[in-house]
C-alpha cells in the first residue's frame, strides 16, 4: 500500500515536472497544405496577387496558426477575429506561449507566424525568422493608487529600479519603502523596459512575477509598490505615472515623446512574399485601414 | 461417460488458461505504461538537462550565486535557488510535521468520536484543495501581515530591500499547511497499525495513556511516521503553484524576509520566455529537482523496508 503511494508520488511529481517543462513548447499544429513554398520569385507572387485580388475576398481559404508573446494576446485575438470575419473560409488560431517559444515555433515550421513582443535576436534571425513589425506598444510605469508621486524622471526611474532610491520620500512622496516589482528574466516587457532604460541586469527586484496580471494585482494591493506593464492593460486599480512630464498616452508615444515603447513583431519563416496566400493576405490586412483600426482598438500604435 | 467428462474438464481448463493468459497480458501492458512513462521522463530530463551542465560548467551552475540568464554575459548560478528549496522545505517540515503528528495522535488515540468526525473530513478537504487556492489565500492574508511585520522590523534598516510581504516565511507557512494532510493521514494509519497488544500490555504495566503513546506506540509506528515525513518533504519540494504566488520569486539568499525563488518556481516563472542556453539551464534545474525527488523516494523505500523487517 505504502509502496504504491510512493510510486504514485514519484510518477506524479515527474509528470508535473514534465508538464511544466512542456508548457512553453505549446502544441504545434502543422497544416500539410500550409507548407511554405520556397523560391517563389517576386514576379510570380505579384502575378498571382494581381490575378487574385478581385476574387480573393470570396475564395481565400486556408488556415493560419500563430504562437508567441502573451503581451500580444489582445492584438492577436482581435486580428484573428476580424480577419476571419472578413474571410469566412479562413481559420486563424493563436496560442500564447511566450515570445521566444513563438519565434522558435515559427523557425521550426510548427506555426505560420511567431508573435514576439520584442525585436528579434540575431540568433533567431539566423535561424530564418524575419522581423515584421506590425504595431508599437507602450510600457506604463504604475504605482499603487494611494501614492502621491505623479511624475518620475528617467534618472529617478533608473535609480528606483537599481536600488539607489529606496524610499518614496526621496523623490517627493510619502515616507514609505519602495517595493520594486518586475517581470521574470526573458519576459518581453522586462527586456523592453530594461533595454529602454539601459539598466539590463542591473535591476534589484523585490518581486519577479511571471505575468502582466500578477504585476497589476501586486502593485494594486501593495502600498509603496512600483511596477511596469503594457500600456493597454492600465485600469483604475493602479495609477500610471508620467515620465519626464509626459503622460503615457497613445498620442505621446506616436509623437515619440514618451520613451518607454517597444515593437510588436509577427515573425515569419522567410520573407512575407514567400508565405502562403492566406498569410500574405493577413499582412496586407494589417496595413489596410481596417487592420489599423483593429490595432488601435486594442490600445496599440500603428506603424507608418 | 468418464472419457467425455475428462475431455470436458480438459477443454474448459484449456479455455480457462486462454482467458488467464489474456488477462495476464492485459495486466502486463497496463503495468508497462507506468514503466514507459517513468523511463521516458527520466531519459527526457537527462537528455535535456545535462548539456547545459557541461556548457556552463557543473560548478558554475550548482554553486554559482548569480542568476542573470538574459545579461550580455549571462550567469546561471542556481546555488541560492537550491538552497531556498532545501531551507524552505526543511522549515515547512519543521512546522508541519509536529502539528501533523500530534493531530494524527489525537485522531487515532485521544479524540472523542464526535470531534474526530469533524476533524477527519476537514483534513480530507484540506488535501483536496487545489494548490493555487493556497497561493491566493497566501497573497490575500499572509502577505499583508508579513508586510506589516517587515515594516516594523526593518524600519531603520538601510540595506533591507522591502518585498511587500512576499518572502520566505510566507512560502514556508503555505507549504507547512499544504503538507499537513499528507503527514496526518499517513501517520494516523501508521499509529492505528500498531498491534493493540502493545498498547494493552503497556497500560497493564501501569503506564498512563500519554506514556503509552510516547514510549510505546510512537516508537512502534516509527517507520510509518518517517515515511509520512518523507512524503511531506516530497510534496513540499515539488510544490510550485502556491509558492510562486507568495514568495516574490527573486533569486536571493533564503533569509526569512527575503524574496526567494524555489527550484519549482524557477522553472515555472521563466520557461515561457526562455530561449537558447537559458532554456537548457531551466531543464537542468528540472533535473536537479528530479534528482532531489528521486533521492527522497529512495530514502523512503529504505525506511519502509527497514521498518518492515524490524516488526516482521
Amino acid at each position: 500500500m505504502k509502496k504504491e503511494i510512493v510510486k504514485k508520488m514519484a510518477v506524479l511529481s515527474a509528470a508535473i515536472l514534465m508538464a511544466s517543462s512542456l508548457m512553453a513548447c505549446g502544441s504545434k499544429e502543422v497544416d500539410a497544405t500550409e507548407t511554405v513554398t520556397e523560391g517563389n520569385t517576386v514576379e510570380e507572387v505579384a502575378a498571382r496577387e494581381g490575378k487574385n485580388t478581385a476574387e480573393e475576398m470570396k475564395v481565400l481559404e486556408g488556415s493560419i496558426s500563430m504562437a508567441g508573446s502573451t503581451s500580444m494576446e489582445k492584438l492577436a485575438n482581435a486580428v484573428a477575429e476580424n480577419f476571419m470575419a472578413r474571410y469566412p473560409n479562413v481559420v486563424v488560431t493563436a496560442e500564447f506561449t511566450g515570445s521566444s517559444a513563438g519565434v522558435e515555433a515559427v523557425t521550426a515550421g510548427g506555426v505560420d507566424i511567431g508573435n514576439s513582443s520584442r525585436a528579434l535576436k540575431d540568433s533567431e534571425k539566423e535561424a530564418g525568422a524575419v522581423e515584421n513589425i506590425v504595431a508599437i506598444d507602450g510600457i506604463a510605469v504604475v504605482v499603487d493608487p494611494a501614492n502621491t508621486v505623479t511624475n518620475l524622471t528617467k534618472q529617478q526611474l533608473i535609480d528606483i529600479y537599481t536600488g539607489t532610491i529606496k524610499n518614496w520620500n526621496e523623490i517627493g512622496g510619502e515616507d514609505s519603502a519602495i517595493i520594486v516589482v518586475g517581470r521574470e528574466a526573458g519576459s518581453g516587457t522586462r527586456g523592453a523596459f530594461e533595454e529602454l532604460l539601459e539598466v539590463e541586469d542591473a535591476c534589484t527586484y523585490a518581486n519577479e512575477l511571471d505575468s502582466t496580471g500578477a504585476v497589476m494585482a501586486k502593485v494594486a494591493s501593495t502600498p509603496g509598490a512600483i511596477g511596469y506593464v503594457s500600456l493597454d492593460v492600465i485600469n483604475d486599480s493602479v495609477k500610471a505615472v508620467a515620465l519626464e512630464d509626459v503622460e503615457p498616452t497613445v498620442e505621446n508615444i506616436k509623437a515619440g515623446s514618451y520613451f518607454l515603447s517597444r515593437p510588436f513583431v509577427m515573425a515569419t519563416k522567410g520573407e512575407i512574399t514567400q508565405q502562403s496566400e492566406v498569410v500574405q493576405a493577413l499582412f496586407e490586412y494589417l496595413v489596410s485601414d481596417e487592420g489599423k483600426e483593429v490595432i488601435q482598438a486594442v490600445g496599440l500604435i500603428t506603424v507608418d | 461417460m468418464e472419457k467425455t467428462d475428462t475431455m470436458q474438464i480438459s477443454k474448459s481448463s484449456r479455455k480457462k488458461s486462454a482467458a488467464e493468459m489474456t488477462a495476464q497480458v492485459i495486466f502486463a501492458v497496463c503495468a508497462s505504461f507506468t514503466i514507459v512513462a517513468v523511463a521516458s521522463i527520466m531519459i527526457y530530463m537527462v537528455i535535456n538537462g545535462t548539456p547545459a551542465l557541461f556548457k556552463v560548467g557543473i560548478k558554475e551552475i550548482l554553486f554559482g550565486t548569480v542568476w542573470e540568464p538574459t545579461a550580455a554575459e549571462p550567469q546561471y548560478g542556481i546555488f541560492y535557488v537550491i538552497l531556498t528549496s532545501v531551507v524552505g522545505t526543511c522549515m515547512a517540515v519543521l512546522i508541519g510535521v509536529p502539528i501533523g503528528l500530534l493531530t494524527a495522535i489525537f485522531l487515532a488515540e485521544a479524540a472523542p468520536k464526535r470531534l474526530a468526525a469533524i476533524v477527519k473530513p476537514a483534513i480530507e478537504l484540506l488535501a483536496s484543495i487545489p494548490s493555487v487556492i493556497y497561493g491566493l489565500l497566501g497573497i490575500m492574508i499572509l502577505n499583508p501581515i508579513m508586510y506589516k511585520l517587515e515594516m516594523l522590523l526593518f524600519k531603520d534598516s538601510q540595506t533591507h530591500q522591502f518585498t511587500g510581504g512576499a518572502n520566505l516565511i510566507s512560502a514556508v507557512l503555505v507549504l507547512a499547511i499544504m503538507i499537513l494532510p499528507t503527514v496526518i493521514n499517513m501517520s494516523e494509519t501508521a499509529i492505528r497499525a500498531v498491534h493493540p497488544s502493545l498498547k494493552s500490555s503497556s497500560l497493564a504495566l501501569g503506564a498512563t495513556h500519554m506514556q503509552t503513546i510516547f514510549y510505546v506506540i510512537l516508537p512502534a509506528a516509527k517507520s510509518g511516521i518517517l515515511a509520512a515525513v518523507m512524503l511531506g518533504v516530497g510534496r513540499a519540494i515539488g510544490e510550485a503553484m502556491a509558492i510562486t504566488l507568495v514568495s516574490g520569486s527573486s533569486v536571493n539568499i533564503p533569509l526569512p524576509f527575503n524574496s526567494v525563488r524555489f527550484l519549482t518556481t524557477a522553472l515555472v516563472s521563466e520557461m515561457a520566455y526562455a530561449s537558447d542556453l537559458h532554456r537548457e539551464v531551466l531543464f537542468t534545474i528540472g533535473l536537479v529537482l528530479f534528482a532531489f525527488i528521486m533521492m527522497i523516494n529512495v530514502i523512503m523505500e529504505k525506511i519502509i523496508k527497514n521498518g518492515g523487517n524490524k516488526h516482521a
